[in-house]
């Protein structure tokens, strides 16, 4: 296929109907409106399911009603409108059905704005709503990255029976960019041992997510806890920037790994030994790689639009193996490459000791009196 | 017992859409006439293998163990939502929901109306008794003037708590609505009439004419704390003036239909 000029929410949304979408349930959110408005006009032109609903509430349930019928279905939203749909991801992530969800993040919290952000990290990676889930999550950096991970979510979902995110922030759903889109894949309705679509002679099928006699709800959580062991064995997705000599590693996904990597090439051309480790699953996340990388360079800073959401993961795969310090924008704010570029230089002219608290210390330069 | 009954002389069985499950009932619950309802129309319309329920949070939670068809169970008050997302992947299957009145007219007030507002073809089977009865009796949407209650102990006070909420009247002003009207289960004559209700609102699914809607009057002798027997009269005595039995919205092509 020829690349072409698309706008991220629309090539995502592009991708996911020639993945074989069957079903899209919506709710009108900045900055994530072109993924229902394309389909509004892609879906009932293939005579596939598509409705605009009430709310988000309305939305995510219409999925999860459809996700039971076997068929393939998603929704997507930006940052309120997913904390809204927690109730529905805990019910679908308790049902154990398959489902993709795109969140275009925004700056928060409350109304926030509609600028770019990564403020729904913990909300997604640990699970906004009720109870021992772990959605699979994936964060492109490009439009083309994320078309690229379109199929594969509906594939990671439908193979786990998980749900599966692609997350990005209002930048990467808003610009345009040169993009393959791949072939449209013809739709296959699945008929799936456990779908309720009918029984039409065998036996009936319930699915649902109450489990009264608790031993066997404990039963429940244990295999979905098992099953998410084998996704973190097998599904971490990773990307290494010029790490094989670094002495600084940064860490940052999505559009914050994106501009770090231009500081990254900036400090490299002032000599400064540094790579970028991108996390592409975020969840599961590359603790085991992140762990190694520590363990082989001298200092580590992790970049995100939050304030340090990401980092407490990194934390925990890193312990005492290397200093850390924490680079963070918030509320809708992107940083410029220069800014990186500044924090690198301070890091690599006086190099972070371990312990301490990097996100305090971060807070503190951020809110010390202007000089 | 089993060589008494021969095909001659069988005057009444379990449908064949019931599954062979005691009740979690109360006794004198009409949850349990509802059920048998839907389940004889099932058999007589021959469709119980192309059904898919959509049980509700309440104490029909387990409407599936009774009722032999797929069925999914949906959160609280989102079971149009969820009946929404279904029929329009499968618009050849017969999705219906059933709900009380504290997950349809309360927390699922936002998911019901605008299903019916979109012309979804589902049909919605809706017991009000006027009461949270799982939760233990608390008040509800329906919730009488008066009323007492586990949260309104002095009985329902309009000045502080509201009015009770009509919904086959409010849903009938709504243009994708094609079958909407209120019955009562509380005796004989009724209850056939209410019946005929939910073959006709299956009916209007079967041949895409729009959302349907049976409003079934109903007791809760537990919650309103009262005998099974005396819960019949006081829903003949108060429900049935607060709550008008009657047709609300029949679409000129639902009244054509020969049922």
């Amino acid at each position: 296929m020829p690349r072409e000029l698309w706008k991220g929410n629309e090539a995502i949304a592009e991708a996911a109907v020639r993945a074989g979408l069957e079903g899209y349930f919506g709710y009108p959110i900045t900055p994530q409106n072109e993924i229902l408005e394309w389909l509004s006009q892609r879906m009932p032109e293939l005579g596939r399911a598509f409705v605009q609903a009430e709310s988000e509430l309305g939305a995510i349930n219409m999925v999860y009603g459809a996700a039971c019928t076997g068929a393939r279905v998603m929704t997507s939203s930006s940052s309120p409108g997913i904390s809204l749909m927690q109730e529905g991801i805990s019910y679908i992530a308790g049902t154990e059905l398959p489902v993709v969800l795109i969140d275009v993040m925004r700056g928060g919290p409350g109304l926030g704005n509609i600028a770019p952000s990564q403020g729904d990290y913990s909300q997604i990676v640990h699970g906004g709503g009720h109870g021992d889930y772990h959605p699979i999550v994936l964060a492109p950096a490009s439009i083309q990255e994320a078309v690229d991970l379109v199929p594969l979510a509906f594939d990671l979902a439908e193979k786990y029976l998980n749900i599966a995110v692609i997350l990005i922030d209002g930048s990467i759903g808003q610009m345009m960019e040169p993009v393959e889109l791949p072939e449209m894949r013809p739709v296959v309705r699945k008929d799936y041992p456990w779908a309720t679509n009918g029984a039409l002679g065998r036996k009936r099928r319930v699915l649902s997510s109450i489990y009264l006699e608790v031993s066997i709800e404990e039963e429940v959580n244990l295999r979905l806890l098992k099953r998410w062991e084998e996704i973190q064995q097998n599904e971490v997705r990773f990307k290494e920037y010029y790490l094989d000599d670094a002495e600084i590693a940064v860490i940052g996904f999505g559009t914050s790994g994106r501009i770090a990597l231009s500081a990254v090439r900036a400090a490299r051309a002032q000599g400064i030994k540094i790579g970028l480790f991108r996390p592409i699953s975020v969840s599961p996340f590359p603790a085991r790689q992140i762990a190694e990388l520590a363990g082989r360079v001298k200092s580590m800073l992790v970049v995100e639009m939050n304030a340090g959401q990401m980092l407490k993961d990194v934390q925990l795969a890193v312990g005492n193996r290397a200093p850390l310090e924490f680079y963070g924008r918030l509320g809708g704010v992107v940083p410029f490459p220069d800014e990186i570029l500044g924090e690198i230089q301070r890091i690599a002219k006086e190099p972070p000791s371990l312990g301490g608290n990097p996100a305090q210390r971060w807070l503190a330069r951020m809110t010390a009196p202007k000089k | 017992m089993s060589t008494v009954v021969t095909p001659e002389n069988l005057v009444y069985s379990r449908p064949a859409a019931f599954t062979d499950t005691p009740t979690h009932y109360c006794p004198g619950c009409t949850h349990g006439t509802a059920h048998r309802l839907i389940a004889e129309v099932f058999d007589e319309m021959k469709i119980a293998d192309r059904v898919i329920g959509v049980a509700p949070v309440g104490c029909a939670v387990f409407a599936y163990n009774y009722m032999d068809t797929d069925f999914v169970e949906a959160a609280h008050g989102r079971a149009p939502a969820m009946a929404t997302g279904i029929k329009r992947v499968l618009p050849d299957r017969i999705v219906f929901t059933y709900q009380g009145d504290g997950d349809l007219a309360s927390i699922g007030m936002g998911e019901i109306v605008h299903a019916a507002a979109r012309g979804e073809n589902i049909s919605v089977i809706f017991i009000n008794n006027a009461i949270y009865g799982m939760t233990g009796g608390q008040m509800a949407p329906t919730t009488l003037p008066g009323m007492k209650t586990t949260s309104s102990p002095s009985g329902r006070d309009v000045e502080l708590q509201g009015y009770p909420i009509r919904m086959a009247e409010m849903l009938a002003t709504l243009e994708g609505a094609g079958y909407v009207v209120r019955r009562s289960l509380h005796d004989p004559k009724n209850i056939r009439l209410s019946k005929k209700a939910i073959r006709t609102a299956f009916e209007t699914q079967l041949r895409g004419l729009g959302f349907s809607m049976v409003e079934l009057l109903s007791t809760c002798s537990t919650g309103w704390g009262v005998s099974p027997v005396e819960s019949l009269d006081w829903l003949e005595q108060h429900m049935i003036p607060a709550f008008p039995l009657g047709d609300y919205k029949i679409a000129p092509s639902v009244a054509a239909l020969k049922v």
